[in-house]
């Protein structure tokens, strides 16, 4: 039927195969069949039902969708699953550990965002959390400025940044005063 | 996000076979700014060819004592680089101005050179844009410019480049290693960007198909007395209205014996005049002097309405980067 042409033409247009891709995830090694155009973020929320990353702008300007890659902080909304083929991925749902008698270990940060208070709707905190593993790990922080600085591309609407970074550098041990 | 094929190869030559046969390929490195601006659809490329695999991941020491750089070392990797902390530490805090940790995390050196304007109507694409869409007009001109160039602009286009990290190259010198299908090249940091004209589609120089390399840094790095100042809207996390980039070779004397100072927020690339920067060569830092020589930058500039305020600004960042970096003031 001529008047179809146009949407058939749109539908006959193959779309480019979906690719196999592993990753591990806290963990765990996963294998996912995607579409190139999945971010990470929509991978682990969307298809790994890892929802504690969450999507705030989708566009870099927030850092709700933070999560480690290889041991790095990054955001997970502006890079594809498949460009992570093999990587290790630490989400907020992979920080707490389990000890022998089954009983959960809350991550030291986890802790002491709990302990100061350091959140209000915590829609941002996932962020924050794993923002500030990724921190720690980078070793450059060594006053709360340096903190407030390098915290800067995780935005809490709630406002709740002193908190924020009181329960930091209490982790870091870095005097809270600096 | 429009729907596309994708390929990572492992070789430099299979990358740029790729990107050439394919219609509508693009590279993508750190994916920080081809994603965000795909999931505008601004970029509708049909295939991506992912390099991240590809063997330019290094940072080494060139044969006349500089410093090159490897086109997908990251931003953050680059800035925590012992050597570019030592010998270039004005690029080092250049990079470390720029988004933020997770972005400089992604972000590579090759890509960052690539960023496109952050102008909001090249961004919308309801909005007429010559940039994005050649012959719409510039919805900026007589619309919303606040963070738009007052150097350098022409009837077609008024964007800036936005980046820090090319300021800081322009003001080293750096030249840019590119490999295509016809062989390799260097571009000098002058003449990678160009100021819009007519065609402000063409953000710079490179030709289809072509891929950076790396970034060549020479051996001057002005480690003693340099300065990058980034003024914005907050103190983190934003993209400059201003900024400008010193480096300066003193004499035991306090004589100045060289001057760079390239200026980032003001054009469609890092802005620099050679002839002002000599007007330096022989003097003595004070802020007189500094005072003429901003004077002498930013002639001929040029405010659309909203960004107006940038030309006092620009004038008053470049005395204050100068007297940072001569230390007559401290850095606060
Ligand atoms: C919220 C936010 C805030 C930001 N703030 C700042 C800021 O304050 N200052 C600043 O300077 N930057 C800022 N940026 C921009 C950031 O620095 C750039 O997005 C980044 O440098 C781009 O690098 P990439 O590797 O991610 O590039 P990609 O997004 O992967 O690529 C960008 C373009 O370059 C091309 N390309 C990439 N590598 C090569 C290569 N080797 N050869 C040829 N072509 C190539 C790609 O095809 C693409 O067209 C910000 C970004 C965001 C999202
Ligand atoms: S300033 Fe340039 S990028 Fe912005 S709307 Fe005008 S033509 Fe487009
Ligand atoms: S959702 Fe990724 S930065 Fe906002
Ligand atoms: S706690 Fe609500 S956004 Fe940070």
């Amino acid at each position: 039927m001529q008047s179809t042409s146009i949407l058939s033409a749109e539908v006959t247009v193959a779309l480019p195969e979906k690719s196999l891709v592993t990753l591990t995830i806290n963990g765990e090694k996963k294998q996912l069949e995607l579409a190139p155009w999945t971010t990470l973020l929509d991978a682990l929320r969307e298809y790994l039902d890892l929802t504690g990353t969450k999507k705030g702008c989708d566009h870099g300007q927030c850092g709700a969708c933070t999560v480690l890659v290889d041991g790095k902080r990054i955001n997970s909304c502006l890079t594809l699953a498949v460009m992570k083929e093999g990587a290790s991925i630490t989400t907020i749902e992979g920080l707490a550990t389990v000890d022998e008698n089954a009983t959960v270990q809350l991550h030291p940060l986890q802790d002491a965002f709990i302990q100061h208070d350091a959140y209000q709707c915590g829609y941002c905190t996932p962020g924050q959390i794993c923002s500030a593993v990724g921190l720690m790990n980078e070793g450059r922080a060594k006053t709360t400025d340096d903190i407030r600085e390098l915290m800067s591309g995780n935005i809490c609407r709630c406002g709740a940044y002193p908190h924020i970074v009181d329960a930091i550098s209490e982790v870091m041990q870095i005097d809270k005063n600096s | 996000m429009n729907s596309f094929s994708y390929v990572r190869p492992d070789e430099i030559d299979v990358a740029i076979d790729d990107l050439s046969v394919h219609h509508a390929a693009k590279f993508i490195a750190g994916g920080t700014n081809l994603l965000d601006l795909m999931k505008e659809n601004v970029e509708r490329p049909a295939r991506l060819v992912d390099i991240n695999r590809l063997p330019l991941q290094t940072i080494d020491d060139t044969a006349e004592g500089g410093l090159r750089l490897g086109a997908l070392v990251t931003n953050a990797d680059t800035a925590y680089n012992e050597q570019v902390e030592k010998r270039y530490p004005l690029l080092s805090q250049a990079i470390l101005a720029g988004a933020s940790p997770q972005l400089r995390n992604m972000a590579t050196n090759g890509g960052n050179l690539f960023q496109r304007t952050r102008c909001y109507y090249f961004y919308d694409t309801d909005m007429p844009c010559n940039k994005r869409k050649p012959g719409s007009g510039c919805g900026a001109i007589n619309g919303y410019n606040r963070i738009h160039a007052i150097l350098g602009t022409s009837d077609s286009c008024i964007a800036t480049h936005p980046s820090d990290m090319c300021v800081a190259l322009r003001a080293l010198d750096a030249v840019v290693h590119v490999s295509g299908r016809l062989g390799e090249r260097t571009i000098p940091m002058a003449d990678f960007h160009r100021l819009p004209g007519n065609t402000p589609q063409y953000d710079n120089t490179v030709q289809p198909g072509e891929l950076v390399t790396a970034i060549e840094l020479p051996a001057k790095g002005f480690a003693d007395h340099y300065a990058y100042l980034k003024l914005r809207d907050r103190a983190s996390y934003a993209f400059a209205l201003v900024s400008v980039a010193v480096g300066l070779d003193i004499n035991n004397d306090g004589t100045i014996t060289e001057a760079r100072i390239a200026l980032g927020g003001v054009a469609h690339k890092p802005w620099r005049r050679p002839e002002s920067e000599e007007q330096l060569v022989g003097q003595s830092a004070s802020k007189e002097v500094f005072q003429l020589v901003a004077d002498s930058i930013i002639d001929g500039a040029k405010g659309y309405g909203h960004n107006t305020f940038k030309v006092e600004l620009a004038r008053r960042a470049i005395v204050r980067a100068l007297m940072q970096a001569s230390k007559l003031e401290k850095i606060s």
